[in-house]
């Protein structure tokens, strides 16, 4: 009993410090600037391998998402003969919560991992370790540029996410089930709204891509250098990350709607 | 060797990793320009040292000199400077990055401290891979290096911003003696041209002997013997003695503790 | 990967991000270039709103020439009142008899402001009052009036 006890102990002593060197990590990696710290070419180059190479899988789930909405949608709305608000159904689901959610998780899995692992990697070949030694700090260095590349790229994916389900929707709505589509596209265009809809979906998106390549990160600059401790490191940042996006979801939600 | 030539000196350190005591009031300086070997049995946190000496870990206690300024008490900037002008250190896996090109990873300090043109970096770069004869390897990349080569290559880049003092993690483990063999003249040469202060973690015994200065040797978190091969050899310690001639059993016991043999076999399972 | 392709690549992710902007902002959000521009307002009391919102649309004979910007309760009166705010272009069509109504897209749909235009020779301008309006129908309300209506006769 008392050992269960002192080990739920251990277990919050150790979330907690966890917790502050993830602080420390952000606060020293926020901002560029230092003695060998990234430049704008590392940015783009971390843009590459985080934003462009996740594009297929933000393309290609997208469409399927829209249609599928679509589908639903419209045998629900059917019932209470009100087929014209599928338009606006299915891009009000996609720009307030689906594709910044559903983009996050999605870049969580393809590139959070990879994060993940690439800074575990690093640290276990001793790259950072050489880097520090040779008087260049590492955070600057690698986990800064990675950390905006991030933050820019989750917003802009949600958003082709979200583009691409509309027109998949639209392509199920109006090509295979037949509305017409002036139904679709106007419902929607008088209802949905640039700032409280568009814009604040791109908010969220970015606040997710902080915070799951802020965990990304971390994990991988935490993680003990042996394989072993990479495979697990790569696994907690897909778990905490995705768990950290559902839940944010909720609060920035609420903030946003002032329901709350 | 008297304190006024001491490169690094390390005063009463102590040191815990967990609940481990590695270290337990240490007391070490290293000679300027000369080669110093710190030998000991595995886990007694040789490599502990020389991230210590780096600036990499925190000593518990106690002070860490390095030309005089206590690198535990520096910040963040002062270390960062002090690493990038006086200091180079040859990791054990070596660090080298591995997107970049043989030719990038030893620019790749002068790149970053230095506004040097783009030639000058080209003619620097040339000089270190010479040095280390691999100036015929500057396009591979890392992964197509054979074990010795990527180590030669990790030495030229610590060398790049011409250090005063040099560090090498176990730099003969997992070498064919050819690479071995190059890897020695290499130390013992950059030593004797440029005066660096050369500090060498291993556990090859022949190899340290050969080349070093001064050996020093680790155990149970203190320094038991510092001196050349020869005096600690010749020595009165027995555990030096035992761990240069590597006596199976000796101080250091060939068995674990344990219970007596005979009684333990006797009482079958419980 | 060449340097030169990687900027390439990221240029047509960002340039894929901006198209995708603009086809959210006027495509789907029905953002339009002039909106925001010149408008004008008017003010209306209504008894009782149904549900109708801020960003509601208002309309004339079918054809949306404006929106709701803002609903408050009007304390001397206790009356809604609406702020709409109509474009500039529909501003000498507007009598100051014109009246408006709180009507229902379809029988479940949103609230919107149906506007008819009156037979007075002057128009309204800006910040004048609509003083005729009809109030959104409550369902509750229509229902009990039906059922009194039964029992009486």
């Amino acid at each position: 009993m008392v050992s269960q006890i002192r080990s739920l102990g251990r277990y919050g002593v150790e979330s907690i410090q966890s917790i502050g060197r993830a602080g420390m990590l952000f606060a020293q990696s926020v901002t560029w600037g230092g003695p060998g710290s990234a430049g704008f070419r590392d940015l783009i180059r971390q843009i590459y391998s985080v934003g462009v190479r996740s594009l297929s899988i933000i393309i290609v789930a997208g469409f399927f998402v829209g249609m599928v909405l679509a589908l639903q949608g419209y045998n629900i709305l059917v019932k209470f003969g009100s087929v014209s608000a599928l338009g606006t159904m299915v891009s009000l689901t996609l720009l307030r919560e689906l594709g910044p959610v559903m983009a996050a998780l999605l870049f969580a899995g393809r590139a959070g991992s990879a994060l993940t692992a690439e800074i575990g990697l690093m640290k276990a070949t001793e790259q950072l370790s050489a880097m520090e030694m040779m008087g260049v700090d590492p955070l600057k260095r690698v986990v800064t540029p990675r950390l905006w590349a991030g933050v820019i790229s989750v917003p802009v994916l949600a958003l082709l996410f979200s583009t691409v389900g509309i027109w998949g929707g639209a392509f199920v709505a109006v090509d295979l089930l037949g509305l017409y589509d002036g139904a679709y596209w106007s419902n929607m265009a008088n209802t949905v709204t640039f700032y409280e809809d568009v814009v604040k979906g791109l908010i969220k998106a970015s606040v997710f891509g902080l915070v799951v390549t802020w965990i990304a990160v971390y994990q991988g600059y935490d993680s003990a250098p042996t394989s072993e401790g990479i495979g697990k490191a790569t696994t907690q940042t897909v778990v905490i990350s995705s768990l950290a996006v559902l839940g944010l979801d909720f609060v920035l939600t609420a903030v946003m709607l002032g329901g709350v | 060797m008297s304190d006024s030539s001491a490169h690094v000196e390390v005063r009463d350190v102590r040191f815990r990793r967990g609940e481990r005591l590695i270290y337990d009031g240490l007391n070490v300086s290293f000679p300027r320009g000369r080669i110093t070997a710190i030998m000991g049995p595995s886990g007694t946190g040789k490599t502990t040292l020389l991230r210590m000496i780096g600036g990499q870990l925190k000593a518990d206690s106690g002070e860490v000199l390095v030309n005089g300024g206590d690198v535990g008490r520096m910040s963040r900037n002062e270390l960062l400077a002090l690493r990038r002008d006086k200091m180079g250190m040859l990791f054990q896996t070596s660090g080298l990055f591995t997107d970049l090109s043989v030719f990038e990873n030893v620019a790749f300090p002068l790149r970053v401290h230095t506004d040097l043109p783009e030639a000058m970096i080209r003619d620097l770069v040339l000089m270190k891979l010479e040095a280390v004869g691999l100036r015929g390897a500057r396009d591979l990349f890392p992964a197509e290096l054979s074990g010795g080569m990527v180590r030669r290559v990790a030495l030229a880049r610590s060398i790049a911003m011409d250090p005063e003092l040099i560090m090498y993690d176990e730099p003969f483990t997992g070498l064919d003696p050819i690479s071995m063999g190059m890897i020695l003249r290499l130390i013992k040469g950059l030593n004797e041209a440029l005066g660096l202060t050369s500090l060498l973690v291993s556990h090859d015994v022949e190899e340290s002997c050969q080349i070093a200065d001064f050996l020093c040797i680790v155990s149970g978190g203190k320094v038991i013997g510092f001196g050349t091969p020869d005096e600690l050899r010749n020595g009165d310690n027995a555990e030096v003695r035992q761990f240069l001639n590597g006596d199976p059993d000796g101080p250091v016991p060939f068995h674990y503790p344990a219970d007596d043999y005979r009684q333990d076999l006797l009482t079958g399972v419980k | 990967m060449q340097m030169r392709n990687v900027e390439l690549m990221v240029g047509g992710f960002m340039v894929m991000g901006i198209i995708a902007l603009v086809l959210m902002a006027f495509r789907v959000s029905g953002l339009s270039m002039e909106a925001g521009g010149e408008t004008y307002t008017l003010k209306a009391r209504f008894e009782n709103l149904g549900g109708l919102t801020e960003r509601a649309k208002v309309s004339m004979s079918g054809v949306t020439v404006g929106k709701v910007s803002r609903i408050y309760l009007d304390k001397e009166w206790y009356m809604a009142v609406v702020e709409m705010e109509i474009d500039s272009n529909a501003m000498a069509t507007l009598s100051t008899d014109t009246s408006a109504a709180i009507l229902t897209a379809g029988l479940l749909g949103e609230k919107y402001i149906g506007l008819t235009v009156g037979a007075e020779a002057d128009y309204l301008a800006d910040g004048d009052w609509i003083h005729e309006t009809q109030s959104a129908i409550v369902l509750e309300e229509l229902i009990g009036r039906f059922f009194l209506d039964k029992a009486e006769g």
